[in-house]
């Protein structure tokens, strides 16, 4: 299946480094529904900034470091 | 499953049979009877006001399956039931442009058939299924946007 979009993720990884933080409880400290973070995990949803910034929050981890973009080929 | 995504099921579920057992009732009709002699106002009624009592039906049993769900598995709580984020909203916007523009193909196509002065019959069953079409191609939009991602 070709993913929606081209923004990567950390999440699962930073969730087990997180004290194996589960997929629900990030879900309640970022405010989304479980599946919303299964969906992001997974590549099948790019979240807004704003939801992004939460799940960095709530992993204690800097933006950069959650979610990463490919360069652009020129 | 969201629970958005569990009332989208209810609702295509639910646009897809209404409308369809109202078609298997009143098509039959034509065959021996003329367009401006078929009563089908009061299968349409029915048809509109069984769409929303089963609509209210669906969101009520899904929202006690879910409960009891989550109490048996222990995996997702009661609280996901009124819970939406911003993808579920998201999902319900793409849906809803689209079913906006199949409605709106019917609206011109009632519009069509009213200025060439058709039967009151063939005006307001192409209303009516252009708007069950369109719940349905949104639900379908919804669901395939929920399971493939966007």
């Amino acid at each position: 299946m070709v993913r929606p979009t081209r923004v990567t993720n950390q999440i699962r990884a930073l969730r087990f480094a997180a004290a194996e933080m589960t997929q629900a409880e990030l879900a309640d400290r970022v405010g989304t529904t479980r599946q919303t973070i299964i969906a992001i995990e997974q590549g099948r949803y790019s979240p807004s900034l704003e939801v992004a910034f939460r799940i960095a929050h709530a992993l204690g981890t800097p933006l950069d470091e959650v979610f990463a973009y490919p360069e652009e080929q020129s | 499953m969201p629970f958005e995504e569990k009332m989208t099921w209810v609702s295509v579920v639910v646009g897809l049979l209404v409308p369809l057992t109202y078609v298997a009732v009143v098509l039959p009709q034509l065959s021996d009877t003329a367009a401006a002699e078929i009563a089908y106002q009061p299968a349409l009624v029915i048809s509109v006001v069984a769409s929303i009592v089963l609509t209210i039906a669906g969101a009520i049993a899904m929202a006690i399956a879910t409960a009891v769900g989550a109490e048996i598995t222990g995996t997702g709580s009661v609280d996901d039931i009124d819970r939406k984020d911003e993808r579920d909203v998201q999902i319900g916007r793409r849906g809803d442009v689209v079913s906006y523009y199949v409605a709106s193909v019917g609206a011109v196509a009632a519009l069509i058939i009213t200025m060439l002065e058709y039967e009151h019959f063939w005006i307001a069953n192409t209303l009516y299924l252009s708007f069950a079409l369109a719940g349905v191609v949104g639900g379908i939009v919804k669901l395939r946007a929920y399971r493939r991602g966007f």
